[in-house]
């Protein structure tokens, strides 16, 4: 009843704004900045949307407790997609009609991302993603943002990974078909693999929420690959390991950072050994600022190590809040044109800054899954 | 050929599994007409029952699986069971006689409902399935590699479909399901208790369901909320394809959609699989209207 109260209260005072429109700062501007953030809180990619809540959470409660932007408090609405691009733009709908948020924060994966930004884009309303790295992403409009790296470096970075560290000319992929993300950086990938001069000797695909990859991995083994590239989510990328390596496949598996997910490790179990991927982060990372936040996360958390998801959503938190204090107001379009203008700004997860494609440019690490941990193995910088 | 024949492993395995959900399908269909589109929930909840169980059972055995493992399947039918029993007595049976698609629609809601509830209270992320199953390689040469785990569920599927067999055929309450099937009306005239026959057969479906899913997540060790979705639907067309209402229909379904999937995905693309399954089911109702081992029994009341 006191949720249909607030919902209710909420619509009202959206209502009342509609119709004060432009009435001037001091009629309207309540002690609040409404942000809104639509993740994928269940479904099959639940740890994405649920890690990234934290690293919100954590974001917002800090501003708060330091007094709020300007002297106003941050009040966070979420929104859960389910994993499932369909519901992303209801989402979005419910965000801006509903709560009249200044911006909006989500979604990880880019699939689902692509199908709520028109909304926001056309809504006026600035969209930071966390972690969607397909490079169409931002190219919906001018009030999309990502505070991490694109596809087509983290597919040139790994291309180069596995033709250089690994040293490996004939590589198999397995990819997602329905997934844009998988899709994309599967391209790239080749793009990039193939111009150093190595061969893709196998393409195989599969459809998310899939279980069964024997055939392909049977089909694979037929074509004896020295290394297999999986560009997809944990739940599947897991399985696929493991099932792989039922099948004697015990060469190297690369992913990328859709494998960054504490379940990667429960479901493949040893299989996941002599396995690659790319991240945004090492949780392993010495430096101090890592350091810091995984401490403060795990006693938030449970004891928990922070995925590169929750360090993207507390960076990419921490960058709006910031261009919101620049931008000195909660007008949409001038948090859009404070976003535009990040520069060198310090996060946990690198330094962020906005180029005119409204990407950011940033460092990829590498990741190894060593006697059952995740261990850091190597930064590569882009040019 | 040693790919083949991994590929045929690989299908036969997927199939059993299958069968062995479809035959919950068409067992509800014979009886009372309508899809139970809960089933592929109940075969999640037959997962989960495993995933929590396990531990406790396996260090109960001391650690011996070839104990432990028909235990934990065993709880998981028998929790199953109660399950199914439990929503045909509060979702379908005050429908009966109702127009089916009022208690179709019940089923997609039912379906939803074990979804959601266990996203919600369980929580939606996956977790591992623990190894019930001991791991070996029966066979391993250059092109085939034969573990235990395929062989125990494509053993253990088809002793159960076999034991289904028996009952349905040669005991009593197989009997009266049969009677059930024919011509309901007919069978409660004659003195049959229609209500404990059809929860007999909601207990019989969902244990095959429940054994299905233990064996699943002993292949594809990953348990969260939406796990039956999609063997679910694969398997409402297996039952289809073989003849809804027609018990070895379904099985011979499931190992046709298995290893049709199975060998489309390795010979020609994933992309394909699904088309070519559902191709398959089109023109086979195109040309056998009932499925493939469907009769047209019915007709004849």
């Amino acid at each position: 009843m006191k949720r249909i109260a607030t919902a209710l209260g909420v619509a009202l005072m959206a209502l009342a704004t509609i119709q004060c429109g432009g009435g001037g700062d001091t009629a309207t501007e309540a002690d609040t900045i409404k942000i809104g953030a639509y993740l994928s809180l269940t479904g099959l990619t639940a740890t994405f949307g649920v890690s990234t809540r934290h690293g919100v959470e954590m974001a917002v409660d800090e501003i708060n407790a330091a007094g709020g932007i300007n002297g106003r408090t941050i009040e966070i609405y979420f929104e859960d997609t389910q994993s499932k691009p369909e519901e992303a733009p209801s989402a979005v709908n419910k965000l801006i009609a509903a709560h009249n948020v200044s911006a909006i924060i989500g979604e990880i994966a880019s699939s689902r991302t692509l199908a709520a930004a028109p909304i926001a884009q056309a809504s006026g309303v600035p969209m930071v993603t966390p972690g969607s790295t397909n490079p169409q992403v931002t190219e919906v409009g001018d009030y999309i943002f990502r505070v991490c790296y694109i596809d087509p470096f983290q597919g040139e970075v790994l291309a180069k990974f596995i033709a250089n560290s690994l040293g490996a000319t004939r590589v198999a992929v397995l990819r997602d078909v329905k997934n844009d993300y998988s899709v994309g950086l599967a391209q790239y990938f080749t793009e990039t693999f193939e111009s150093l001069g190595g061969e893709i000797v196998a393409n195989q695909a599969y459809s998310e929420g899939d279980a069964d990859f024997k055939a392909q991995l049977t089909a694979i083994r037929g074509t004896d690959p020295e290394v297999i590239f999986v560009p997809g989510y944990y739940t599947e990328s897991a399985l696929i390991v493991k099932q792989a390596r039922e099948l004697n496949l015990n060469m190297p598996i690369v992913g990328g950072d859709g494998w960054d997910s504490s379940k990667l490790l429960e479901i493949g179990g040893d299989a996941m050994e002599n396995t690659y991927f790319t991240n945004h982060y090492a949780a392993d990372d010495t430096t101090a600022v890592v350091q810091q936040f995984v401490a403060r996360y795990a006693e938030r958390f449970d004891q928990s190590t922070p995925d590169a998801m929750a360090v993207l959503g507390y960076d990419a938190a921490k960058i709006l809040f910031d261009a919101i204090r620049r931008a000195g107001s909660d007008d949409r379009t001038a948090i859009r044109d404070a976003l535009a203008q990040t520069r060198d700004f310090p996060g946990v997860a690198g330094v962020t800054t906005i180029d005119e494609n409204r990407n950011a440019k940033k460092s990829a690490v590498i990741i190894q899954v060593k006697d059952g941990a995740l261990r850091y193995y190597e930064t590569v910088n882009p040019d | 050929m040693g790919e083949f024949l991994q590929q045929l492993m690989n299908g036969l395995s997927l199939g059993s599994i299958y069968a062995l959900i479809a035959l919950g399908y068409t067992m509800v269909y014979g009886i009372l007409r309508f899809i139970n589109f809960a089933h592929g929930e109940v075969f999640m909840v037959g997962a989960f029952v495993g995933l929590w169980s396990a531990p406790a059972i396996a260090d109960f055995f001391g650690g011996n699986l070839f104990i432990a493992g028909p235990v934990v399947i065993l709880l998981a039918m028998v929790v199953c069971s109660i399950l199914g029993v439990l929503n045909e007595r509060i979702a379908y049976r005050p429908l009966r006689g109702k127009p089916t698609i009022i208690v179709l629609i019940t089923a997609i809601g039912v379906s939803l409902f074990y979804q959601n509830f266990f996203q919600s209270v369980v929580g939606p992320e996956p977790r591992r399935f623990p190894d019930l199953i001991p791991q070996t390689r029966v066979l391993e040469t250059d092109y085939l590699i034969v573990g235990s785990t395929p062989l125990v569920v494509i053993g253990t599927a088809f002793g159960l479909m076999w034991l289904l067999r028996f009952v349905v055929l040669h005991t009593k309450v197989g009997t009266a399901m049969r009677a059930l099937s024919f011509n309901l009306q007919a069978a409660r005239l004659m003195g049959i208790n229609v209500d404990r026959v059809v929860a007999f057969t909601f207990v019989l479906g969902s244990a095959l369901a429940a054994a299905a899913a233990i064996l699943f997540a002993s292949i594809y060790p990953s348990v969260h909320p939406l796990m039956g979705l999609f063997p679910g639907l694969k398997a409402f067309v297996a039952a289809v394809l073989g003849g809804i209402g027609n018990l070895p229909g379904a099985a011979l379904g499931g190992l046709i959609i298995g290893v049709t999937e199975t060998l489309v995905t390795g010979y020609v693309s994933a992309t394909y699989r699904d088309a070519v399954a559902f191709t398959i089911l089109i023109l086979i109702l195109l040309f056998r209207p009932t499925g493939l081992l469907g009769s047209t029994a019915t007709e004849k009341v």
